[in-house]
């Protein structure tokens, strides 16, 4: 009997929440701040899916109401993947050591 | 692309976001992270581009919307000032969820695109799957707009509550839950809608009940289900970077939850309910009897501290709403010119959101290893001569260890009370959020400086 492709998906998704338990446990609690915005911006990697909606279809009509819900997700995709990885940038640069 | 090859760099990129994540164990290896996470979604985005293989106009629209979106957000990232990090955060998520909304709505009109069958005849497990991406993606929109507005200070932070809220509540989720069966029975785009709609619905009452000072939760809560939202849409779209990611996130706002739950040693349930504070405020202002309170001024403050050989700072949420950290810090330097030694205490739960205080101490170029989380100093009270606490009140409460009435009791505080004398900053003597009189106001070691956190800060530091 062959094993079903979603078991696959769910064992990839189980054992990731076991690594990011872990890896989420040895973050330092000064850093939990741009852990929020980093997370933030990794997850809208959703934009995946946005552009195969928008991208959907014949290619002379793409303003088809599936694709204009993919533009939309690509917008607020981007807003949040470029400001997430820029602004966690911002705040990374401020921490300094003591300057001996 | 093939798809073989192309899930191979969809599992490239989740390893990547991985190793953003691990970079976060220190401030050194942070940035580098960063460009991990940045390296991730670039791969991400060219490989979709690339299995789509799809250059015509589409294309061209695609680049440009991902155009304007990433200068909306650039522009925001690079204006925001860091005292408003706790609403950006919250924006943010929004997004995230509305996001996800809008992928599943086009997976449900437009099935074939994503291979999952056809409009009205859609793989079961794929209908599920999208349908609770949608469900959680609503909730985390509609409840991060709703925390967006408390925190903006647009909507009051006090807790809103009614009678049977809990009840609705309940109804509608089970409500989701039928209603997303029923869909897998007739596909119908009505029901689809409706859940959507209803869920928006829970994303708002769900939040409306939670305090102000509970933000910190509801902010890891979003974020949490921001990632589940990804995940959902992760397995509908059969792709590795995002199954990868949603349970990264999802397990990282779980976390943080579970920390600022114990920061304030309630359960999250507890939180999840609401109206902390809201009922026994009354109560607590009636029986309140007139207690000797010592105040001084700029100038006593000034000569306790330059006169001391240890000084600890206790920033809270006063200190972000006064922008007084980058006074604090020049305080700071003045009196370690004066050799005196200085530290920094923070608690889980101060400000609102996970680790607030830290970046905005940073901002103020306060080096990190000058501040320390409440396990690793909270022995150092003791030893030391002043402690200064700025902008914070219920986490200094030493009610918390002593009286198992208190609403507080057993919450982890600063153990403010153990040093020599005790410097407060505050307007008033108003109590907290928890809406409990602060004992510590009270004590023979503690002078009260009643003033504006950053104008009491600027005029000590005249007076060093």
């Amino acid at each position: 009997m062959e094993i079903d492709p979603f078991i696959f998906r769910l064992s990839i998704f189980i054992l990731s929440i076991f690594v990011g338990y872990y890896v989420v446990w040895s973050v330092t609690p000064s850093l939990h701040t741009p852990l929020m915005s980093v997370t933030n911006a990794i997850s809208s990697v959703i934009i995946v899916g946005a552009i195969i909606a928008a991208l959907a279809g014949s290619s002379e009509n793409i303003f088809e109401k599936s694709n204009i819900f993919g533009f939309l997700a690509i917008i607020l995709a981007a807003v949040n993947i470029f400001g997430g990885f820029l602004v966690t940038q911002r705040m990374l640069q401020m921490y300094k050591k003591k300057k001996k | 692309m093939s798809a073989n090859l192309s899930a191979i760099f969809y599992l490239i990129s989740g390893i990547l976001f991985i190793l953003a994540l691990r970079g976060l164990s220190s401030p050194e290896t942070s940035r580098q992270g960063n460009y991990f996470g940045i390296a991730g979604m670039t791969i991400s985005i060219i490989v979709t581009f690339l299995s789509v293989g799809n250059f015509g106009s589409g294309f061209v629209y695609v680049l440009i919307f991902l155009l304007i979106g990433g200068s909306l957000g650039a522009f925001i990232a690079f204006r925001i000032p860091m005292t408003a990090m706790p609403e950006l955060v919250a924006g943010f998520h929004s997004l995230v969820g509305l996001a996800a909304v809008f992928v599943a709505i086009s997976a449900f009109l437009k099935p074939e695109a994503f291979n999952l069958g056809f409009l009205g005849n859609i793989k079961l497990a794929s209908l599920i799957e999208m349908s609770l991406g949608a469900a959680i993606g609503a909730i985390t929109f509609s409840g991060s707009i709703v925390a967006f507005l408390k925190l903006r200070g647009i909507m009051s932070g006090a807790p809103i509550t009614f009678k049977g809220q809990h009840l609705i509540n309940l109804i509608l989720g089970i409500t989701i839950l039928f209603l997303i069966y029923y869909l897998c029975k007739v596909q119908s785009s009505n029901i689809f809608w409706s859940i959507v709609l209803i869920s928006f619905l829970v994303g708002v009452l769900l939040i409306i009940p939670i305090g102000g000072a509970d933000m910190p939760v509801v902010i890891s809560m979003l974020n949490s289900y921001s990632g589940w939202a990804a995940a959902g849409i992760g397995f509908t779209l059969e792709n590795t970077a995002l199954i990868i990611t949603g349970a990264l996130v999802g397990s990282s706002g779980a976390i943080l939850s579970y920390i600022m739950c114990k920061g304030m040693n309630r359960s999250f349930f507890n939180v999840i309910l609401g109206g902390w504070g809201a009922t026994d405020q009354t109560s607590n202002s009636q029986n309140k009897e007139q207690k000797p309170v010592k105040s001084g001024n700029a100038d006593d403050a000034a000569f306790l501290m330059k006169n001391a050989s240890s000084v600890i700072i206790v920033p809270g949420y006063g200190m972000a709403v006064a922008q007084a950290q980058h006074a604090l810090r020049e305080m700071v330097d003045a009196l370690k010119k004066n050799g005196v030694k200085v530290t920094y205490a923070i608690h889980p739960v101060a400000g609102r959101m996970p680790g607030h205080m830290n970046v905005l101490l940073a901002e103020a170029n306060v080096p990190y290893d000058e501040v320390f989380e409440l396990e690793e100093i909270n022995n150092d009270f003791a030893n030391c001569d002043v402690a200064y606490v700025i902008g914070a009140n219920d986490v200094t409460n030493p009610v918390a260890k002593t009286d198992p009435q208190s609403p507080i009791y057993g919450m982890p505080i600063l153990d403010v009370e153990k040093s020599k004398s005790v410097l407060f900053v505050k307007r008033s003597l108003s109590p907290g959020y928890a809406g409990i009189d602060n004992d510590l106001f009270y004590r023979e070691n503690t002078l009260m400086l009643f003033a504006d956190a950053k104008k009491m800060t600027e005029d000590i530091i005249k007076n060093l």
